[in-house]
């Protein structure tokens, strides 16, 4: 064991080995109460009861100012004034004020569906808001003793406030002084308490947050009105929701299709006076409503409110709904290897002999060395010994004059001295030491085995014993990375959807490449600094390609910011939550995988919906055109395929339908469309058929059912 | 042989034809306009003009070469049927009104051909082949120019530059343009059309009447009149007239000359962005389409209900005996799908619903295969809506060739899609509401509104067939029929130049599993579909009213 590069990783692996502060562990699984249903993006909770209670909200949204966001609703609320201004005009025409009251409904279907999305988050928001309550601040005079009490709102950056068990954080900052746990259940619903400590990359805190133990000093570091909560509050309200750039192109498309289709329609009456047909108002607007794409243009901002939703959901915040988007259009995904692909610790993975001993020798010593040695590693060493060698695992009670030796940082060994037999299990170059000193040899395929372990990016830990026979080296342990379960066939998964992955490792580009062959990672970046991060991730973007990647450090800011996605750990550093365009409150960069899936669903159900929407006007046309000239031309009625009971009832089905498929959607939109990775030729089919072809048929049945249930109504039919 | 197993044949053998030829007349374009030599005939000619041929043009800049170059052509052409009179070879004909010029150089300018006068009774030798045979090859260049641009809007990345307007002008004429249509009018005429500058023969027929046979140089405008999918005859019966269209033969060789670049420029475009399949998708949705209408006019013709129509084999009225029915839908389609607007029999004597098929092939915008240049962008267009849909399904935001289709462009494609059924559709409505439509009929009923429609549709689309029964010379019509022509010739190019601007800025996108696969059956389908129902349904509610009612009844 004498190459430079083993030895770093032999210290790499004590100073992991040290026993650090524990802090919320920082790879658990998404905390109870928030758990996905069915699918790991399956989608949020529609209950639909949220619709009657946002009904007064759709009301208030009826408001032209804000309709005309949304140009294809507008259009329908314009038709609807005008239908109803009609109807007045002729107060016994029952045909009119029904559909006055159908295009209504419409128009309040749409705002309903908005107005559901949105009321999700204010739930959350009030939840929020509790927190935020009005906080006294002990801030410290400038001789850095004195406290004075000031309202948290009278903060400002750079100001040094104490805090003590029982105190609630006033704004957001970074410890300077101290350390302390702190209940962050208010951000985040996790109860178990966080360690925060000046330096290092846990000294943010949030305000709103209650501090449980200790004195820490803060130095504040946003304004009153622009902390982590205040943003989390907008965020969540939809205060600060602006329109996605592919929001906006969609919106662009469907403006241009309702242009088309009122020019269609607004050009209609000169060509049927001609036919001797006069067409009126209602049944112009009734014809321009069924054919403008209403049901996509209802649902728009419901299906993006949701999609953030769905991400709060998951703990996930988005700063924008552009970093959504783009989630979606992620090709390559930048992962850190510890706590994302393989478990915190390295784990024992094989005991092996070196010439002359046997595996069970080495198992024995390799356990009874480690029951002193509390760290991971050392315990997986006990571990392994009960699993594979069937060692009931001893505990130091049971052997009496024993003198344990406990692993330290510094001896990088721990071990027994027990009937006179000294067995040592530890670092390689510490062992050889040790042997050495008790005037023992080192057997040659010790080192032999130590390079092997070494070269397929493992560690390994020597067993020693000196007893009658001498001191001598037993055997080796090989401790390796063990990687997550399934995280093969996720990264599988997405590379049939085209996104390559890179591990990223400050392990030796020899540990690491075995590490990513046994992950199945697409590239890996070894030994990588701040520096190689960003260089990556320039040289993707150089290429066309939109990285996504988590990060907590300081360190990591500047290679967030220049990510497409960048989730920052809400463990993190301020720095690096500034820079992130996302914060993950459950800190577990695994997630990434399923913001990623959460993007392309959003993207995928509104293309959806489109597509639905647009191919529903194909037998709305077979609705319609029959109805409104078959009486001056009769051969038209062959076009009346449905066979529609009467002109009146095809035009009112028509237009039922229409509003109806929207409070049908309304779920859909929310929950998004039920995606699983896979191509895209494969996803285009699939949803193209359903939505595609399933939009084309779906009306021509659901007419024909609503003409056959109008027919019955006497007077009608 | 039978008539349908003659018309089997005849198809068969243009779409072996075509396949055949695409490919290299399609490498050969792209060739052309990828090379960085000039020609000295090239070199003559940007000296004497003053331009640069190696000066890239940004967006801006290459739309102002195709509207100043555009706009000296109506100028001259509109001049040049004013003063015909004073002009040698005048063969005695007076000057052409304002209206009747203005719309005819507007027509020939925008490519659409458009006659509301008769060539043999009206335009001199000077303005045939001064005016409008030039106008033949230069309008067509000018399509293929602006289709070329986009094209390098796909395939070139972080810059705006698009190539040089008038390099792309002059190579198209002098590369490709001209030796085409040598080779073709030697064998029109070595198939009977006729060429020269003679007088009007005046005879007497068998029966005693007497008969002024004009003469011209028909087959060298004949060839251009079709590779160049203009479509303005030298007669005005057009290919139905013996001295253009000979026989069958020279039918079937019209047709193959109306196809061949607008079917050739697909591949072209492959080869420019570097993935032949990606022009075969394109020119797979084309064909799919083009061979639809093709299918269903010749059986709507052959089935024609009526005791007469089934007693000729089908509907025979307007058509020629020499070609018969099924060469005649075949030629209808082409011309009508093609913006190229030549007849070799009368659109408006075809049964209803085929009138329906045809003015439906203009409808949706020429695209399928459209007209020289003009096609292929059109095209281009409805595949970016296309994607922009079937993108999100995927799960991405949408792109095409690599490029991102955001807002802008995503802006500029949706006012391509509003220019001509806007035109279309307010241009219909308008005279139909002013009673101009009405007094230019020449039927009653629904087949009276189709002319209208068919009339607004022809000059909108630039196709410039017409339903023959519509006296488009009117003031009116001649005015903003010509309006219709220009503004639905230019302001799409504007729009196209841009969206080939802010695509050439952009950087690629690397293609990978998740990436929408364009050039895959599954996408053609997808193209044809969003076509039919986008564009369509625009004019569903008008087509109700002409020739599906008359169809229908």
């Amino acid at each position: 064991m004498t190459t430079d590069t083993s030895k770093t990783e032999i210290e790499k692996q004590d100073s992991m080995s040290t026993p650090s502060t524990p802090t919320l562990a920082p790879h658990q699984d998404a905390p109870t109460g928030h758990k996905a249903d069915e699918g790991r993006v399956g989608g949020g909770l529609f209950d639909p009861k949220q619709l009657l209670s946002s009904l007064p909200d759709a009301f208030r949204k009826l408001d032209p100012r804000v309709m005309v966001k949304s140009p294809v609703m507008f259009v329908v609320l314009v038709g609807s004034v005008l239908t109803t201004v009609f109807s007045f005009k002729d107060p016994t025409d029952w045909f009119g004020w029904t559909i006055s009251a159908w295009l209504w409904l419409t128009v309040i279907f749409a705002n309903l569906a908005e107005a559901v999305a949105e009321g999700r988050g204010k739930a959350q928001a009030d939840t929020l808001r509790k927190a935020k309550t009005d906080t006294v601040a002990r801030r410290l005079l400038a001789d850095a003793t004195t406290e004075e009490k000031v309202p948290g709102t009278a903060l400002t950056i750079g100001d040094l406030v104490v805090c003590e068990a029982g105190d609630i954080i006033p704004g957001d900052g970074d410890v300077v002084e101290g350390v302390a746990s702190v209940d962050e259940s208010a951000i985040t619903g996790e109860s178990a308490p966080v360690i925060r400590e000046s330096g290092g990359d846990r000294c943010a805190v949030t305000g709103g947050t209650k501090v449980l133990s200790d004195r820490i000093v803060i130095k504040i570091t946003t304004k009153p009105g622009e902390t982590f909560i205040d943003r989390m509050i907008n965020l969540v309200e939809g205060a600060a929701r602006q329109k996605t750039p592919n929001e906006i192109a969609l919106n662009i498309l469907l403006a241009s299709l309702t242009v088309v289709f009122l020019l269609a329609v607004a050009t209609l009456p000169p060509f049927a006076n001609y036919a001797h047909s006069h067409l009126g108002m209602v049944v112009l607007v009734a014809l321009l409503v069924c054919l403008i794409p209403t049901t996509i243009g209802a649902l728009l901002s419901a299906i993006g409110i949701a999609g953030m939703d769905r991400l709060v959901q998951r703990n996930v915040l988005a700063m924008s709904g552009r970093a959504v988007e783009a989630a979606g259009d992620v090709s390559t995904l930048l992962l850190d290897k510890t706590g994302t692909i393989t478990l915190g610790n390295r784990q024992a993975a094989e005991f092996v002999p070196v010439h002359g001993t046997t595996q069970a020798e080495v198992a024995d010593a390799a356990q009874l060395s480690s029951l002193a040695d509390e760290t991971p590693e050392g315990r997986s060493v006990v571990v392994l010994a009960k699993e594979k060698y069937g060692l009931r695992e001893r505990h130091q009670g049971e052997l009496t004059h024993a003198e344990w030796i406990a692993f330290t940082a510094q001896t990088r060994m721990s071990g027994v001295d027990v009937d006179g037999r000294k067995v040592r299990k530890g670092a390689a170059g510490s062992v050889i030491t040790w042997v050495r000193e008790q005037g023992g040899t080192v057997a040659e395929d010790a080192d032999t085995v130590a390079d092997r372990i070494s070269e397929a990016g493992g560690t390994p830990l020597l067993v020693a014993v000196h007893d009658e026979r001498g001191a001598r080296v037993l055997g080796v342990i090989h401790l390796k990375d063990v990687v997550k379960e399934g995280m093969r066939e996720r990264f599988e998964e997405l590379r049939r959807m085209g996104i390559k992955t890179v591990m990223i490792t400050g392990d030796n580009p020899l540990t690491a490449k075995a590490i990513a062959e046994e992950a199945g990672v697409d590239d890996f970046l070894a030994e990588a600094t701040p520096e190689d991060k960003m260089a990556l991730i320039k040289r993707e973007q150089a290429g066309g390609k939109l990285v996504a990647m988590t990060g907590d450090g300081t360190n990591d800011a500047p290679a967030l910011a220049q990510a497409d996605v960048g989730v920052a750990m809400n463990t993190g550093t301020s720095a690096a939550k500034e820079a992130g365009n996302m914060v993950d409150l459950d800190s577990n960069p695994t997630k990434l995988i399923e913001i990623v899936e959460i993007g392309k669903q959003l993207l995928i159900t509104r293309g959806a919906l489109t597509t639905f929407s647009i191919a529903n006007d194909v037998a709305k046309y077979f609705a319609i055109i029959p109805a409104l000239f078959a009486a001056v031309y009769p051969g038209l009625d062959r076009l009346n395929i449905m066979r529609l009971s009467s002109p009146d009832s095809a035009i009112l089905s028509a237009v039922i339908f229409n509003a109806l498929i929207i409070i049908a959607l309304v779920p859909l939109s929310l929950k998004g469309v039920r995606y699983r990775p896979m191509s895209a030729d494969k996803m285009l089919r699939r949803n193209l058929g359903l939505y595609g072809i399933g939009g084309l048929i779906a009306p021509f049945i659901g007419i024909k059912l609503i003409d056959l249930l109008i027919s019955l109504i006497p007077g009608i039919g | 042989m039978g008539p349908v197993l003659a018309d089997v044949l005849f198809v068969t053998a243009l779409i072996g034809v075509l396949t055949l030829v695409h490919r290299p007349l399609g490498d050969y374009m792209a060739a052309v306009f990828q090379s960085t030599k000039h020609l000295r005939a090239e070199r003559w000619i940007y000296r004497s003009v003053g331009a640069d041929p190696d000066a890239e043009m940004r967006w801006p800049a290459y739309l102002r070469g195709v509207l100043f170059f555009s706009a000296v052509s109506v100028l001259f052409l509109y001049l040049l049927q004013r003063v015909q009179d004073k002009l040698p070879l005048s063969l005695g004909f007076k000057p052409i009104s304002p209206d009747q010029a203005f719309n005819t150089a507007a027509s020939f300018v925008s490519n659409t051909n458009w006659q509301s006068y008769s060539g043999e009774v009206a335009m001199s030798h000077v303005t045939q082949t001064m005016g409008l045979a030039v106008q033949n090859f230069v309008s067509a260049a000018v399509g293929i120019a602006v289709a070329v641009a986009l094209v390098r809007g796909f395939a070139r990345s972080r810059t705006g530059e698009l190539g040089n307007f008038w390099a792309d002008l002059v190579r198209c004429v002098i590369r490709i343009l001209i030796p085409l249509s040598v080779v073709a009018a030697v064998v029109l005429i070595a198939c009977g059309a006729i060429q020269n500058f003679g007088d009007i023969h005046h005879i007497t027929t068998l029966t005693g009447q007497r008969q002024a046979i004009s003469p011209g140089a028909v087959a060298s405008q004949e060839a251009i009149k079709d590779i160049g999918t203009n479509g303005g005859g030298y007669f005005n019966a057009n290919s139905a007239h013996p001295f253009e269209n000979p026989n069958g033969f020279t039918n079937w060789l019209e047709i193959f000359l109306l196809l061949v670049i607008p079917f050739s420029l697909p591949r072209t475009f492959g080869k420019m962005v570097g993935s032949v399949k990606q022009g075969y998708a394109i020119v797979a949705a084309m064909g799919i389409i083009w061979f639809a209408g093709v299918l269903a006019v010749t059986w709507l013709e052959y089935a024609h209900p009526g005791t007469a129509a089934q007693l000729a084999g089908g509907a025979m009225e307007g058509k020629e005996q020499r070609f018969g029915e099924g060469n005649s839908s075949l030629f209808a389609v082409s011309t009508t799908m093609t913006s190229t607007g030549s007849v070799d029999a009368f659109h408006d004597s075809f049964s209803g619903l085929s009138g329906g098929v045809l003015l439906l092939g203009m409808m949706l915008g020429e695209i399928a295969p459209g007209g020289t240049g003009s096609g292929l962008y059109g095209m281009l267009i409805m595949a970016i809506i296309a994607v922009f849909i079937a993108g999100l399904m995927v799960g991405r935001t949408p792109e095409y060739l690599g490029k991102k289709i955001g807002a802008r462009e995503m802006k500029l494609a949706a006012c391509y899609i509003l220019v001509t059924p806007s035109l279309v559709l307010i241009g219909a409505a308008l005279a139909m509401a002013l009673g101009k439509g009405q007094s230019s009929m020449t039927n009653v009923g629904a087949h009276g509104f189709s002319e209208v429609l068919y009339a607004y549709t022809s000059a909108s689309n630039n196709n410039g067939s017409a339903f023959a029964g519509f006296g488009a010379n009117t003031e009116y019509h001649n005015t903003m029929l010509g309006l219709c022509m220009l503004l639905g010739r230019f302001l799409p190019m504007v729009f196209v130049l841009a969206l080939a601007g802010s695509l050439a800025e952009q950087k690629p996108i690397p293609v990978t599993a998740g990436t929408l696969r364009t050039e895959k059956p599954l996408f053609t389908g997808l193209l044809v579909g969003a076509i039919l129902i986008i564009t369509g349904l625009t004019f569903f509610p008008a087509l109700a009213l002409g020739p599906l009612a008359e169809g229908l009844a």
